[in-house]
């Protein structure tokens, strides 16, 4: 097959471009350039997006073999990850950037401009596995469970996951590394990257608040009563504990935990920690990556983290909504966060958490 | 077959100047050396300085040998404003980077004023514009720049003309692009200073030369041994400046069959997309470019799809991303930031064959059509 490689400069998407050659696709190597002004350097937690990783990318690609260029997504990034992230923030929801990119760039503008172009799919150094079943193509967790990035890919549908090839998921990152330095890949000790790619602090809350300001209000408890005040709700997550700066302590003197954020009245609402319990959660814009599901209740597990941990529960679909009851409860869901649904290791689907209970 | 249609960015090194090159590399001696080995290498530097010298219509006294055309057109520009008491700056919307860049620094770091000249749709300078603003303020200008032909269209521009205009103000030309594809002599212009550069012309990468008058003096950008007039220090690039200078004097640029090999892919390109435009077009070009916009296209899809076929063709420019952006000339031209963005620059040269012009146009229609439906998904 003809395929884009799409390499981010890391160790990772490097051995998959490389693996995809040895399997005796015809691959070219793209580069996203995602910022329209990039920084020259790696800094901080960010992983990815610098001059200096679209250089690491493009002497992977030499190392390789393979033809190499630069695609200019910074516009459809900001505007369908970055200011998503924001206004997601600025409802109260708790997003995650990760999976809008590879619903809407990776494998949405990236797969799609290459399937125009004549290729017939995207490789990425996702840690991920697909299989072939009488049903289709079905997503699957990777074999690292330490590395297993199935969750932030439960966005795919049937026809991107029928584009995507993701050739690590059977292998060990430890391992993988092992082989890049054996393929003399330069990027083969290069860091992981961690946290949100545009953020290149790690400081989600100094970043929301720069660019959104930062807006004095309420901190109360769940009878109303006004405890302190908060510089800006967006940057307050849900069962956050530390930094809540409230001199009022409960009687019994037991902690607090944010229960919900109202950005209306820019309310920040706080409470004991068995209020954070919740035993259901509803999604909005379910996507499958596999067979749909009906209003059946079937049993499963579901996943409202990158790497958190898979809670047994019941699954079916209401109301377009996707909904899962869990057999005991968690403490504390944020909404929009992405509610990740598996059938043993097969990911079944996804939805954007809008409700909780 | 595979095809290389950008002689624009770097062309093919003749075997003279290989040869020339080879010779000298092998050779000892610093050029400022004053014993044996150093008079010989000196008179190798000495020849070459006198062949490109009588090539252009200058001085061997005004060639000033630098790293390259950018070197030189720093040198002329930082060097020409310092060198004034006066502080406004006049160049061409179109120039190239290597010029427009240093004209902005001396604006953010020293003080200078900025005043582009227009082009005309078809890309060549608006000398009206040039007449009001040195009537009304000629005796504030320090330097006017302006290219000879543009690197991104072939358009050649009327320097001989601007120099008129100019009287007493000195006017710098970069004349990579053009020379020895069309006629060029520096006296005969009437300029003060001129850039060439030896790997577009069949020379090695990383020689350039500033042609400088005699009896100006600018401020030096590199200080150091006091070579090349004490305008630019540094040994001098013997093998480079030999092999430079043989390939000039080679004079195996053929202008004719270039001009031929352009217009035949001009016509043929026209013949399979109807909708394509050829920017520049009704103005004196160059023999060798051909700027054609592809109007639904992104280029930077079209130059991955042209180079999977073996056709090496350019986007124009990139940001230090590589990032694909819109080009400055283009827009210059009246062109919108979507269309400069759906243009391709493909430059022939003297290597190139007819064959080479039909291989290309063979593939284009596939490329175009693929371009077309990846412009329509993946972007916007």
């Amino acid at each position: 097959m003809k395929i884009i490689a799409a390499m981010s400069g890391g160790v990772d998407s490097a051995v998959a471009a490389a693996r995809a050659v040895e399997a005796g696709h015809e691959v070219i190597g793209v580069h996203l350039a995602l910022s329209s002004n990039p920084q020259k350097y790696r800094s901080g937690a960010r992983g990815c997006c610098t001059i200096e990783d679209s250089h690491d990318a493009r002497r992977a690609a030499d190392v390789i073999g393979i033809p190499f260029y630069i695609w200019d997504m910074a516009d459809e990034f900001h505007e369908n990850v970055v200011e998503n992230f924001m206004s997601e923030y600025k409802a109260g929801r708790t997003p995650n950037p990760c999976l809008r990119c590879n619903e809407k760039i990776k494998f949405a503008a990236v797969l799609d401009r290459a399937k125009a172009m004549g290729f017939d799919g995207v490789v990425t150094g996702h840690y991920a596995r697909t299989e072939e079943s009488t049903d289709g193509r079905t997503l699957h967790r990777a074999v690292d469970p330490l590395k297993d990035q199935s969750y932030v890919l439960a966005v795919l549908n049937r026809e991107q996951i029928n584009g995507a090839i993701f050739p690590l998921g059977d292998t060990e990152k430890v391992d993988i590394r092992i082989e890049a330095e054996a393929r003399g890949l330069a990027v083969a000790q290069k860091p992981d990257s961690h946290d949100i790619c545009f953020v290149p602090s790690g400081d989600n809350a100094g970043w929301l608040r720069d660019r959104m300001g930062s807006e004095v209000g309420p901190i109360v408890d769940q009878d109303g009563n006004k405890l302190g005040e908060h510089k800006g709700a967006y940057t307050y997550t849900i069962g956050q504990r530390k930094g809540l700066g409230l001199t009022v302590p409960t009687a019994d003197g037991s902690p607090r935990f944010v229960l919900s954020i109202e950005p209306v009245s820019n309310t920040v609402v706080v409470g004991a920690r068995e209020d954070l319990a919740v035993t259901s959660m509803r999604g909005e814009r379910p996507i499958f990556c596999g067979p749909a599901v009906g209003a059946a209740p079937l049993r499963g597990f579901v996943q409202v983290r990158a790497h958190g941990a898979a809670l047994d529960c019941t699954y079916y679909v209401d109301n377009d909504q996707l909904v899962a009851e869990l057999d005991a409860p968690l403490l504390g869901l944020a909404t929009g966060q992405a509610m990740v649904i598996y059938d043993g290791d097969r990911v079944v689907g996804s939805a954007t958490i809008c409700e909780t209970a | 077959m595979s095809v290389y249609l950008d002689h624009a960015a770097t062309t093919p090194m003749f075997d003279v100047a290989i040869d020339a090159m080879n010779t000298s590399l092998r050779k000892l001696g610093n050029p400022s050396s004053l014993h044996t080995e150093g008079r010989s290498t000196r008179k190798d530097v000495e020849d070459a300085r006198e062949k490109i010298a009588h090539a252009l219509g200058c001085l061997a006294s005004e060639v000033i040998f630098t790293g390259s055309g950018t070197e030189a057109d720093n040198a002329a520009i930082k060097g020409l404003f310092w060198h004034s008491e006066k502080k406004v700056i006049l160049v061409s919307s179109i120039e190239h980077h290597a010029v427009l860049d240093p004209a902005h620094w001396l604006v953010e770091h020293e003080g200078a004023q900025l005043l582009e000249i227009p082009v005309t749709t078809d890309g060549v300078i608006d000398l009206d514009y040039v007449k009001k603003v040195v009537a009304d303020r000629g005796s504030e200008i320090a330097l006017i720049s302006v290219m000879h032909s543009n690197n991104e269209t072939g358009v050649i521009q009327p320097i001989a003309d601007l120099v008129k205009i100019a009287g007493d103000i000195p006017v710098h030309c970069d004349a990579v692009q053009s020379f020895t594809k069309v006629p060029l002599s520096f006296k005969d212009l009437g300029l003060f200073a001129m850039t060439i550069s030896a790997h577009k012309v069949g020379g090695p990468l990383g020689i350039g030369a500033l042609i400088l008058r005699r009896a100006v003096e600018i401020p030096a950008l590199l200080h150091g041994g006091g070579q090349e007039r004490d305008i630019r220090s540094g040994t001098l690039n013997a093998p480079s400046i030999v092999a430079f200078a043989a390939a000039v004097e080679a004079k195996l640029y053929d202008a004719k069959k270039v001009a031929a090999l352009r217009d035949a892919f001009e016509t043929g390109v026209l013949a399979a997309r109807p909708d394509a435009v050829i920017n520049g077009r009704g103005a004196d070009r160059l023999p060798g470019i051909s700027n054609i916009t592809f109007p639904g296209t992104q280029s930077d899809s079209l130059l991955l799809l042209m180079d999977s076929q073996k056709v090496s063709c350019s986007t124009g420019a990139a940001c230090t991303a590589g990032v694909h952006r819109p080009s400055h000339v283009l827009m210059a031209m009246g062109l919108t930031d979507v269309l400069s963005q759906s243009s391709l620059r493909f430059s022939f040269g003297t290597t190139n064959t007819q064959a080479d012009v039909e291989y290309a146009l063979s593939v284009l229609p596939d490329v175009i059509a693929r371009g077309l439906a990846a412009n329509l998904v993946g972007k916007k």
